[in-house]
């Protein structure tokens, strides 16, 4: 378990500096240490993620993002370690796992309590373009309607971090486009927090203001993405890419995660 | 590839029974006709078995006599009674120990045991405990039903999707809304196995638990008929009871119906 230090090290310089943050970080842990068992999944973990930061996470399968999300969601236990997260958090999850016995609407408004609850769970559909679904039940729902409503039912509160866990993976490559400028236009109305955790470069890439790479339980580079939105695969994107594979190769020995990640424009990898 | 399996049957087959070969009414009909001749040409007497054509008649005399609905009242509110102390009393544990690891250490080795014995078994003992009056009967019911609906709840919170507690966790959901709005309605398909299991149980320990010296209700009618070898009255009593699982049967099935019509059905209704 224990890591050559020479390789952290490496690690370190690869990195840039992160910018300093003016105001407080809507999440912030130091040292975060997280293991089952034997097997220490996260160990000695930074991140600092500031209000409204769309921040992507890269690692491969088995690195630990589902579990850096889960203990951010507040679904784990963290013993006596310092985690700061804003109070309202919201996920979405790889599947929907919307609650079959209840409408469309009433999984949206799953656990609001006040007035006019039906109201803002219609708004919050209409917004990712299911108001015709309302009384839906959610097992005639298709796979993306399913996850724009689990969007909907994060975003109805208002969350100050939006954890997104793999959302769009199982969704075919043009609803998955579709979802990503779903996701932008709803980060830009609502600006949460984000953290998404993905298997896709150019996801990854085209979404997050910073795109971090997790290995061996810690962030091992950091990418700050400076281009304009709405991101197009030119030259400054593809180098950008390079450098992530380049981060993700480097640990991964089959560089099977660069594997995963569709060329449009056919070049070779590294 | 595009002959149907009834186009080739009908092609191999040139003489067809286009409707006597779905007409399921057809044997007990038969049956029925065959039965009440041997009755008239004296094959089968009286005494053995009344034709149905008399258990016919009877049913209708001892209905609009009033002698049938009131039994079946007596009946009925027996098997009610059981029914509702074993829904209360199985509801709750199968909560406690479905919910709790430490419910399941206390409540589930004893309803193990209880399992173990045939309820029926036990109606030596509630007469002594209880005499021959409407209690031991009810206790009878109660016990004997008490646990399916146990068993098939607790098995239905402990299959619970974990993936949607855990979901409906991270909305903040308090303890008891996530039992009210996840647990219980995820529970319910297997509830409501249990309750119709229950059901036919409570019929089945009603016949028996009427034997013991009933002044009213079916087993009642059911002893003095045969005291007076009324073999028609007889079979009019064994009728209800059929009727009566059938009865509790649909009532369930209307039940699923509205609660789970979230459900999407594997078979076309
Ligand atoms: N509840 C658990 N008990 C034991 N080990 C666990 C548990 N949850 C996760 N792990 C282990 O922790 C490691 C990280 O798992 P995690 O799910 O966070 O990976 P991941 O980066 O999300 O992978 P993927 O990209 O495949 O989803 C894995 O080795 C996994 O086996
Ligand atoms: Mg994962």
């Amino acid at each position: 378990m224990v890591q050559p230090r020479i390789r952290r090290r490496a690690f370190d310089a690869v990195t840039p500096a992160p910018a300093a943050a003016p105001v407080a970080p809507a999440v912030k842990l130091t040292g975060f240490v997280r293991q089952f068992g034997a097997n220490r999944v996260i160990d000695g973990l930074d991140l600092s993620i500031a209000p409204g930061e769309f921040v992507a996470l890269l690692g491969a399968s088995g690195s630990g993002k589902t579990t850096l999300l889960r203990t951010l969601a507040g679904l784990d236990p963290v013993g006596d370690q310092d985690v700061t997260t804003p109070d309202t958090r919201a996920v979405v999850f790889q599947d929907a796992r919307l609650l079959p016995w209840k409408k469309v609407w009433r999984n949206v408004a799953l656990g609001l309590k006040d007035k006019g609850v039906r109201a803002r769970a219609e708004a919050a559909l209409k917004e990712v373009g299911l108001g015709h679904r309302l009384d839906a039940w959610p097992s005639t729902l298709s796979g993306g309607e399913a996850q724009r409503t689990a969007l909907a039912r994060a975003l109805v509160r208002e969350p100050g971090l939006l954890l997104l866990d793999e959302p769009f993976a199982a969704l075919d490559a043009l609803t998955r486009l579709k979802m990503h400028d779903l996701v932008l236009n709803l980060w830009n109305e609502h600006r949460p927090a984000v953290l998404l955790v993905t298997h896709d470069v150019d996801e990854a890439i085209a979404l997050a203001d910073r795109v971090l790479v997790l290995n061996k339980g810690r962030i091992a580079a950091e990418e700050r993405i400076a281009l304009e939105r709405p991101r197009a695969p030119d030259a400054r994107f593809q180098a950008v890419r390079r450098r992530l594979l380049g981060h993700l190769g480097v640990e991964a020995p089959a560089s099977h995660e660069a594997a995963l990640v569709a060329f449009p424009s056919g070049e070779a990898v590294q | 590839m595009s002959l149907t399996t009834a186009d080739r049957i009908s092609l191999a087959r040139p003489f067809r029974w286009p409707r006597l070969s779905r007409a399921r009414w057809l044997s007990p009909v038969l049956l029925l006709a065959l039965w009440e001749l041997g009755s008239r040409f004296g094959v089968i007497p009286e005494r053995v078995l009344a034709a149905p054509s008399t258990v016919a008649e009877t049913f209708w005399a001892l209905t609009i006599s009033g002698e049938l609905p009131a039994n079946l009242l007596v009946s009925l509110a027996r098997a009610l009674a059981g029914l509702t102390i074993a829904l209360i009393v199985a509801v709750t544990l199968g909560l406690i120990s479905g919910l709790s690891r430490l419910g399941e250490t206390a409540i589930d080795p004893l309803m193990q045991i209880k399992r173990t014995i045939p309820s029926l078994a036990l109606t030596p003992l509630f007469i002594v405990w209880f005499g021959i009056g409407e209690t031991p009967k009810i206790a009878l019911i109660a016990v004997a039903t008490t646990f399916p609906i146990y068993l098939n709840l607790f098995a239905g919170v402990r299959g619970i999707d974990v993936r949607l507690v855990e979901a409906a966790r991270s909305f903040g959901l308090s303890d008891w809304s996530l039992v009210r709005e996840v647990i219980l309605p995820g529970a319910l398909p297997s509830f409501f196995v249990g309750l119709r299991y229950a059901l036919g149980v409570s019929v089945l320990v009603l016949v028996v638990a009427e034997q013991i010296n009933a002044q009213a209700g079916l087993g009642h009618l059911i002893n003095n008929a045969r005291d007076f070898m009324r073999t028609d009255i007889i079979v009019v009593c064994l009728l209800v009871y059929a009727l009566l699982g059938l009865g509790a049967d649909a009532f369930v099935r209307t039940l699923e119906r509205r609660a789970l019509a979230w459900r999407p059905s594997l078979v076309e209704q």
